[in-house]
C-alpha cells in the first residue's frame, strides 16, 4: 500500500508540471489582457508599458513561467492582479468553501446514484430499469444552472423557505454548519451540484451490476443455492470498484467547482473564483487555482485507488 | 475565509484597533433606521483603497460612500442631469496669471474617519500617491486605476493649509471634471499601516458619508453611517449599508423577491413584470449612457459619410426599445436628449429604402461590414439579442454583417488597441459612459485621443471638430463653453460618427420597504437618503 502511495505521489510531479505549462500557454494564447481590468480603456501606450513592466508582464513568457515556477516551489503563488491579495489565501479559502458543497454533494449523489443504479442493474429491461435509466439520463442532460434557477424559483421565491444566494447571512467568514440559519444556505446548491453525479453514478452502477450479474461466479453462487438477496450483496460488492473510480473523478470535477452553479448561487468557491479570474485574466489566480485544483484531482484519485485496493484484493495483487 | 487572512501578522493588531474604532464610532446614529442591502452587478467587491475598480459601480457604491473628492457629483435631483459641485474644495478658479494653474480652496473642519484632519498636505500626498513613483505612498494598482483622470495633470503644490494649486499639461478648461474622480484617502491610516495596502483595504478611511465596518473578501462589504460627515444633509438614514456582488441577473431578482436584499441593480427586462407583481418598486431615469457601434474612419465602408448615414437610417430604434421591454430611450445622437449640450442633432429616422439608396450612391451595395461584439460586459445591456436585432435591420437595408463575438475582456483589448492593430474591422459595439463632456463628445473626435493613446478608436479627424475641441479647452466661460459643446455634439451627429442605437435608463428594483431613493441622472447615486421601513 505504501508503495502505491509513493508511486502516485511521484507521478503527481510531472502531472503538476504539465498542467502548469499547458495552463500558462493557454492563458497567453487566449485573447485579452491581464491588465485590462485595472487600466482605463483610453490608457496611453506609455502608461500600459509602465504598468506592464511594474507587474512583470514585459518579460519573455518562458522567463515569466520560470520565475513563477521558482516562486511556487518556495510556496509563493504570487498576488492577485485584481485584489493584490496572496493567491494562496484566495484559492485555499475558495477551495474550503467548495469542499463544503462537495462533501455533501458527493455522499448524497453516491447514495442515490448507487441505489438507483443497483435497482436498475438488478432488474434489467423492466419498467423499473427504464424509469431509473430515464431519470439518470435526465439528471445528466439537464443543465445544472437551469436546475439551480428552477429550484430557487420554487423554494426561494415562491415558497420562501430557503435562501436564494450566498454562503450564510454574514458571509463565509461567519458560516457555521451547525446553525440552521447558516446551514440552509447549503441545501439548494448541494442539490443542484449533486444532480449530475447522481445520473452518472446511476448509469455506471447499472452497467457494472448488469455486467457482474452475468459473470460465472454469480451462476456458481446461484447453483450453490444462495438466496437472491445474498447474491445481490455479492454482486454489489463486486460492482463497487468501477463505480468508486467514477465517483473519484466526479469528486475531482466538483472540487474544481461548478462555475455555473456557484455563479447562480453566488457561492464563494473555487468555480466562482476561477470564473472571475478568467473574466479578468487574473493570471496569478488562474495559475495558482488550476495548479492547486490539479493537485486536489490527483489526490482524490489516489484516495479512490486506495479505496479500490482496500475493497478489491485483485487490485492489490496487481 | 476569514476576512483578514490576507494581512500580515504585524498589521492585524493595528487593524483590529482601527476597525473597532470605526465600528464603535459609527454605531447607532440617532436618526438611522434599517439595513440597506444592495445586490450589485459586479462580480467582486470593488477595491477600497481609493480609486475603485469594477467600473462605475465601484465609484457608485464604494468610492463615493467612503470617500470624497475635491469636487463631488451633485446627485440630489432626478429632474436634471447631475453635474459637479463643491466637495472637499469649496471653490476653485483658474489662476489669472497662468491658464494651466488651478487654485482649489479647501473645506474647513473636515475629518477623516480615523479622526485626522483634512488639509492641503493630504491633497498633495494623495496626488503624489497616484503619480509620483518616488514617494512611499505610491501604489501601482491605484496609479493604473486613476490614469483615465490624470492625463491632463502635471503637478500639485501647497499654497497654504487650506489652498492648493494644481497645474495641467495643457490649457484645459474642463480639468475640474478630472478632479471629481480622485478620492482623497487618509494619510494617517496609510502611515499607521506602514503603507500595507492589503491591510488598508480592510481598514479604509476617508471623509465620506459612510465608514467601513466589515468586509468578507469577494462576498460582502458593510458600511455604517459617518455621524460626523461634514455635509449634514447627507448623513445616511440607515443603520448599515451592505453591498453584495451578484453578477447573475436571475439571482439578483430571486434575492430581492426572497427578501435577502432590498435593492438590486439592473434587473433583466423580462423579470420586471414579475417584480412589479410582487410589489417591488421599479425605478428608472435617463442618464448619460449610450449603446453604439464605434466605427473605423481610416479604412473600409464607414470612411464614406453616406454609408454611416445609411447605417443610422437602417436602425429601427423603436424595435430595440421594445426588445428591452421599454426600458431604454431611442438613441439618435452621441448623448441622450436630457444633457444640456444635446442641441438639435439630425434625427436619423428608420428608413431602409433611404439606406439602400445611400449605399447604392456610395457604391457599396451589398455593403460588407465586420463588427466585434461581446457576449456580456459592464453596461452592455442585453448585448446578444440587441446585436442580433441590429444585424437583421442592417441586412434588411443592404448591409452584409459579420460579427466577431468575444468575451468582454477581449473586446476591451480591441477597444484599447484601436485601429493600428484592428484596421480591418469596420467597428465594434460598445456602451459608453458619458458622465462628463470630455468623455462624451471630446475624446471621440480629439486628435490627441487617437487610439491606442486614447479613446478616439477609429481615428476621427476633421478641421471643424479640431477647431471646436481647441476652442472648448481654451474657453473658461461656462456658458460660452456650453455653446461650443453643443455645436460639437450637433457636428458629430451630422457626421453620423457612430451607429446610434439606444440610451439606457438603468432600471433598478427596490423593495416596497425602501423609501427616499432619488435616481439621479448619473452613473453615480446617493444612497444616504434611503431609509428602510420596518
Amino acid at each position: 500500500m505504501f508503495g502505491i502511495i509513493l508511486r502516485r505521489l511521484v507521478y503527481a510531479i510531472p502531472i503538476a508540471l504539465g498542467v502548469s505549462v499547458v495552463c500558462f500557454s493557454l492563458v497567453y494564447l487566449a485573447p485579452g489582457d491581464p491588465l485590462q481590468t485595472i487600466l482605463p480603456a483610453d490608457a496611453s501606450a506609455e502608461t500600459i508599458a509602465l504598468i506592464r513592466h511594474e507587474y512583470g508582464f514585459d518579460r519573455p513568457i518562458p522567463i515569466q513561467f520560470l520565475l513563477w515556477l521558482s516562486h511556487v516551489l518556495q510556496g509563493d503563488f504570487g498576488v492577485s492582479i485584481a485584489t493584490r491579495r496572496p493567491v494562496a489565501d484566495e484559492v485555499l479559502g475558495a477551495l474550503a468553501n467548495t469542499m463544503m458543497l462537495t462533501s455533501f454533494a458527493i455522499p448524497i449523489s453516491f447514495l442515490i446514484g448507487y441505489t438507483l443504479g443497483a435497482i436498475a442493474g438488478c432488474f434489467p429491461g423492466t419498467t423499473l430499469d427504464r424509469v431509473v435509466t430515464g431519470s439518470a439520463v435526465m439528471g445528466v442532460s439537464l443543465p445544472n444552472y437551469w436546475v439551480g434557477i428552477v429550484l430557487v424559483i420554487i423554494f426561494s421565491v415562491e415558497l420562501m423557505v430557503l435562501p436564494a444566494t450566498g454562503m450564510g447571512p454574514k458571509g463565509s467568514a461567519a458560516f457555521n454548519i451547525l446553525v440552521w440559519g447558516d446551514a440552509k444556505f447549503l441545501i439548494l446548491p448541494v442539490i443542484t451540484l449533486a444532480m449530475v453525479p447522481v445520473g452518472i453514478l446511476a448509469r455506471s452502477t447499472r452497467a457494472a451490476v448488469a455486467e457482474v450479474r452475468g459473470l460465472d461466479f454469480v451462476t456458481t453462487l446461484r447453483a450453490k443455492g444462495l438466496g437472491e438477496f445474498a447474491i445481490i450483496r455479492h454482486v454489489l460488492k463486486n460492482a463497487m470498484p468501477p463505480v468508486l473510480a467514477v465517483m473519484g473523478l466526479q469528486f475531482g470535477y466538483l472540487m474544481g467547482g461548478s462555475i455555473l452553479v456557484e455563479t447562480v448561487f453566488t457561492w464563494p468557491g473555487s468555480g466562482f473564483l476561477l470564473s472571475k479570474a478568467i473574466i479578468n485574466r487574473d493570471i496569478p489566480v488562474l495559475q495558482g487555482a488550476i495548479l492547486l485544483l490539479a493537485m486536489v484531482f490527483v489526490a482524490a484519485n489516489l484516495v479512490v485507488d486506495l479505496l479500490q485496493a482496500a475493497i478489491d484484493p485483485r487490485i492489490r495483487r496487481a | 475565509m476569514p476576512p483578514i487572512t490576507a494581512l500580515s501578522t504585524a498589521s492585524r493588531g493595528a487593524l483590529a484597533g482601527l476597525a473597532l474604532g470605526c465600528i464603535a464610532a459609527g454605531a447607532s446614529p440617532a436618526h438611522a433606521a434599517g439595513v440597506l442591502t444592495v445586490a450589485m452587478t459586479a462580480g467582486d467587491i470593488p477595491v477600497t483603497t481609493g480609486n475603485p475598480d469594477q467600473g462605475a459601480e465601484g465609484f457608485r457604491f464604494v468610492g463615493w460612500n467612503l470617500y470624497d473628492a475635491l469636487i463631488n457629483w451633485d446627485l440630489s435631483r432626478s429632474d436634471k442631469p447631475s453635474d459637479i459641485k463643491p466637495g472637499l474644495a469649496t471653490a476653485w478658479e483658474i489662476d489669472p496669471a497662468n491658464p494651466k494653474r488651478w487654485i482649489f480652496h479647501l473645506r474647513d473642519g473636515v475629518k477623516f474617519h480615523d479622526g485626522c484632519g483634512f488639509s492641503a498636505d493630504d491633497v498633495v500626498w494623495n496626488l503624489d500617491r497616484l503619480n509620483d513613483r518616488t514617494k512611499p505612498q505610491y501604489f501601482t494598482q491605484q496609479f493604473a486605476l486613476s490614469r483615465a483622470y490624470m492625463t491632463l495633470y502635471e503637478g500639485v503644490e501647497k499654497i497654504d493649509d487650506r489652498t492648493v494649486a494644481v497645474t495641467t499639461k495643457v490649457v484645459a478648461s474642463m480639468f475640474p471634471y478630472d478632479m471629481a474622480y480622485v478620492p482623497m484617502i487618509s494619510r494617517c491610516r496609510a502611515e499607521a499601516l506602514k503603507y500595507d495596502w492589503n491591510a488598508y483595504a480592510f481598514a479604509p478611511s476617508g471623509t465620506g458619508p459612510y465608514r467601513y465596518a466589515n468586509m468578507v473578501a469577494h462576498e460582502r462589504l458593510e458600511l455604517v453611517p459617518n455621524p460626523e460627515y461634514w455635509d449634514k444633509t447627507r448623513i445616511p438614514k440607515q443603520d448599515r449599508l451592505v453591498l453584495l456582488p451578484m453578477p447573475e441577473a436571475a439571482t439578483r431578482t430571486a434575492a430581492l423577491l426572497n427578501g435577502q436584499v432590498n435593492f438590486i441593480e439592473a434587473p433583466a427586462p423580462d423579470s420586471i413584470p414579475r417584480l412589479k407583481t410582487a410589489g417591488m418598486q421599479i425605478v428608472t431615469n435617463t442618464y448619460p449612457h449610450d449603446w453604439v457601434y464605434s466605427l473605423n474612419y481610416e479604412k473600409g465602408p464607414f470612411t464614406d459619410i453616406r454609408v454611416r448615414k445609411a447605417a443610422n437610417h437602417a436602425i429601427n430604434r423603436a424595435d430595440v426599445v421594445e426588445l428591452l421591454g421599454g426600458y431604454a430611450i431611442e438613441g439618435y445622437a452621441m448623448v441622450p436628449p436630457a444633457l444640456p449640450y444635446y442641441g438639435k442633432p439630425v434625427r436619423y429616422e428608420y428608413d431602409p429604402k433611404k439606406s439602400r439608396a445611400l449605399l447604392k450612391e456610395a457604391g457599396c451595395l451589398p455593403c460588407k461590414v465586420t463588427f466585434v461584439i461581446s457576449t456580456s460586459g459592464s453596461g452592455q445591456m442585453q448585448v446578444l439579442p440587441m446585436n442580433e436585432l441590429v444585424k437583421s435591420q442592417l441586412e434588411e437595408a443592404g448591409f452584409e454583417v459579420t460579427f466577431n463575438v468575444m468575451d468582454w475582456n477581449s473586446l476591451l483589448e480591441v477597444s484599447r488597441s484601436g485601429l493600428p492593430k484592428y484596421i480591418e474591422l469596420s467597428g465594434y459595439n460598445i456602451s459608453r459612459l458619458l458622465q462628463d463632456p470630455i468623455t462624451a463628445v471630446v475624446k471621440p473626435v480629439g486628435r490627441t485621443y487617437w487610439s491606442p493613446a486614447g479613446s478616439n478608436w477609429g481615428h476621427w479627424q476633421h478641421p471643424e471638430s479640431d477647431r471646436l475641441v481647441n476652442a472648448i479647452f481654451n474657453e473658461f466661460d461656462a456658458e460660452k463653453r456650453m455653446k461650443l459643446l453643443t455645436q460639437l455634439h450637433e457636428f458629430e451627429s451630422e457626421q453620423a460618427m457612430m451607429i446610434f442605437v439606444t440610451h439606457d435608463v438603468n432600471p433598478r428594483a427596490l423593495s416596497p420597504k425602501v423609501s427616499g431613493f432619488i435616481q439621479a441622472q448619473s452613473w453615480y447615486q446617493d444612497l444616504t437618503r434611503i431609509s428602510i421601513l420596518p
